[in-house]
């Protein structure tokens, strides 16, 4: 299949989830993926392009989320809301990125785990702010257009829509001489550097592009849920998050979307039938890491080639015998 | 004026001082050979002119202009580009990929993310001719990981000269050649116009002696003797340390 069809395929499967899944359960399911794989593709610039593997993203992702709702409570409109709060993103994307960029491999993981752990103690210890554990109720969806997006159809649209626009800067963004400039970055710093590039500052930008799209994800998913709470910010998100995009393989565009079905699936569908899902989710990434150390999308494209050049070799063997 | 002046200056990691008060002059378009055994501070030199070193004292100076305290990444936009002793490549990428990063590096298209770098086929051309010039036209498209040591030593010539230097600094750039090999690049040096200044550092005397005009002869970080081909190699000092007389 050229690639085009492939796209169009794609495209026509992800529009149609609403019309053949039919339960609204199981639609609000899809655009939980559609959410998980803007936050895992927002953190796959920095883990997969930029070689920069950050244990603190779910603090940008809640950040978004709390501002918007904070703001929303406050009385804002939804879309000076979503704005004001997309600012807030960068802004604290630039203050992360400051922080962590002086440091490189375990010394940036530390970092950038540390400054999550930091927002997760502020959500949840600022009761007056974030209302603490009881976290912060939104009481509408926004109507752009005038379409509303209350029903779990027109939101999955919604949230399609964002993650085409998500999927398509990535790519745009990937094959660029910036997406190359940062790929060079990730091999080989002290050389780029010696090229005339200036390596801190392609990491910083990387690092506000994958800040700002983790904040549209929090976005979402503060809509989603019509909810807010310090569990959003809390290190097991961030370390979900970092295992859809490795688990789906890094410095791909298909593996964190991947990853982040495999992810939400398991914790709402296998949940329902296996009360320890966890356990098998667990042995699930480690069967990947066993099998497909690079992934489940390169890996499986790598099964692929394997058995198909083993089925036509496989005649040719049987006929000289 | 002179491509590269160096006066006065110093090094030291901790107690050990690896660069002890160098001064360098080379001529613009001069051919310069740095030689000295291993731990004499020559590599060391370099970085210190590239910039991932600073220097503890003393200045720099490239045509005229005092880059002493300029980052490392400002000077090849001065021209100054240099090749590793150490393979210094991306291993994942093509050999035309090595060579376009060299190119965009010097370009402000590289801060662009929203054009296809696969579609600049201006720069694409420019990393072709760059790699014909050292004879891997037909491995073009080959990732890096699949050529040999080699062709890969070429690949480092290619991508510095790419970025179209006029100063040049080549850190061994026979180290690991075949017979064969020594040739080509031997040619390839030779090839290089008169304005390209060029300073290389070099173990193997045979092809390097011919390619120098000046040599200038490190020990224990300090330049010990300086002078023509004929005078540094007939100086008692040289055969004392060098030349293992």
């Amino acid at each position: 299949m050229s690639r085009p069809a492939a796209v169009a395929a794609a495209l026509l499967v992800l529009a149609s989830v609403p019309l053949w899944v039919g339960n609204s359960y199981y639609v609000n399911i899809a655009s939980q993926i559609l959410i998980y794989a803007v936050f895992a593709l927002a953190l796959n610039v920095l883990v997969g392009y930029a070689g920069l593997v950050s244990l603190g993203h779910a603090g940008l992702f809640g950040i978004g989320s709390y501002a918007l709702a904070w703001l929303l409570a406050d009385g804002w409109g939804h879309l000076p809301a979503a704005l004001a709060a997309l600012l807030l993103i960068l802004g604290a994307s630039a203050v992360f990125a400051v922080l962590s960029l002086r440091a490189t491999g375990i010394g940036f993981l530390m970092i950038t785990l540390a400054l999550g752990q930091i927002l997760w103690g502020l959500a949840y210890r600022w009761i007056s702010l974030t209302g603490g554990d009881n976290g912060i109720n939104v009481n509408s969806r926004p109507a752009p257009f005038g379409v509303a997006l209350d029903g779990a159809t027109p939101f999955y649209y919604f949230t399609l829509i964002l993650f085409l626009a998500a999927v398509g800067s990535m790519a745009v963004f990937v094959a660029s001489p910036f997406g190359a400039s940062l790929k060079g970055t990730r091999d080989q710093p002290r050389r780029m550097t010696a090229l005339g590039y200036n390596v801190w500052l392609i990491r910083f930008l990387a690092f506000l592009f994958s800040g700002f799209w983790s904040g549209v994800a929090g976005l979402l998913f503060c809509y989603y849920n019509e909810f807010v709470s310090p569990n959003v910010l809390a290190l097991g998100s961030s370390a979900e998050v970092l295992l859809m995009v490795i688990s789906g393989g890094t410095g791909t565009l298909l593996g964190p979307i991947a990853g982040a079905a495999l992810v939400v699936i398991m914790k709402n569908v296998a949940s329902a039938y296996i009360e320890r899902w966890n356990l098998v989710l667990g042995a699930i990434f480690v069967a990947i890491v066993i099998f497909m150390p690079e992934g489940l999308v390169p890996g499986s494209v790598r099964l692929w080639r394997w058995l198909w050049t083993g089925m036509r070799r496989a005649p040719a063997r049987g006929g000289a015998r | 004026m002179s491509a590269l002046a160096i006066k006065g200056l110093g090094k030291a990691f901790g107690g050990l001082r690896v660069t002890a008060g160098v001064d360098l002059t080379v001529a613009e378009g001069e051919r310069r050979l740095i030689i000295g055994p291993n731990g004499a501070g020559k590599t060391t030199l370099f970085n210190l002119i590239t910039g991932e070193l600073r220097p503890d004292s003393g200045a720099i100076a490239l045509f005229g202009r005092d880059i002493t305290a300029l980052p490392s990444r400002l000077r090849p936009h001065l021209g100054l580009a240099r090749t590793y002793q150490i393979i210094t490549l991306f291993p994942r990428e093509s050999l035309l990929q090595n060579v376009t990063l060299s190119l965009l590096g010097r370009s402000p298209l590289r801060w662009n993310p929203f054009r296809r770098l696969d579609r600049q086929t201006a720069l694409l051309a420019a990393a072709r001719a760059a790699l014909g010039r050292v004879g891997l036209e037909a491995l073009a498209e080959r990732p890096l990981a699949q050529t040999s040591y080699g062709e890969r030593r070429r690949v480092e010539i290619a991508m510095a000269l790419a970025q179209q230097p006029r100063l040049l600094l080549l850190d061994e750039p026979f180290a690991g050649l075949s017979v064969d090999e020594r040739k080509e690049v031997h040619a390839l040096l030779r090839s290089i116009p008169r304005d390209v200044t060029v300073v290389m550092i070099e173990h193997d005397m045979d092809v390097a002696l011919e390619l120098a005009e000046r040599i200038t002869l490190m020990h224990f970080g300090e330049v010990v003797v300086e002078g023509t081909r004929a005078e540094v190699v007939a100086h008692p000092r040289t055969r004392e340390i060098y030349l293992g007389g």
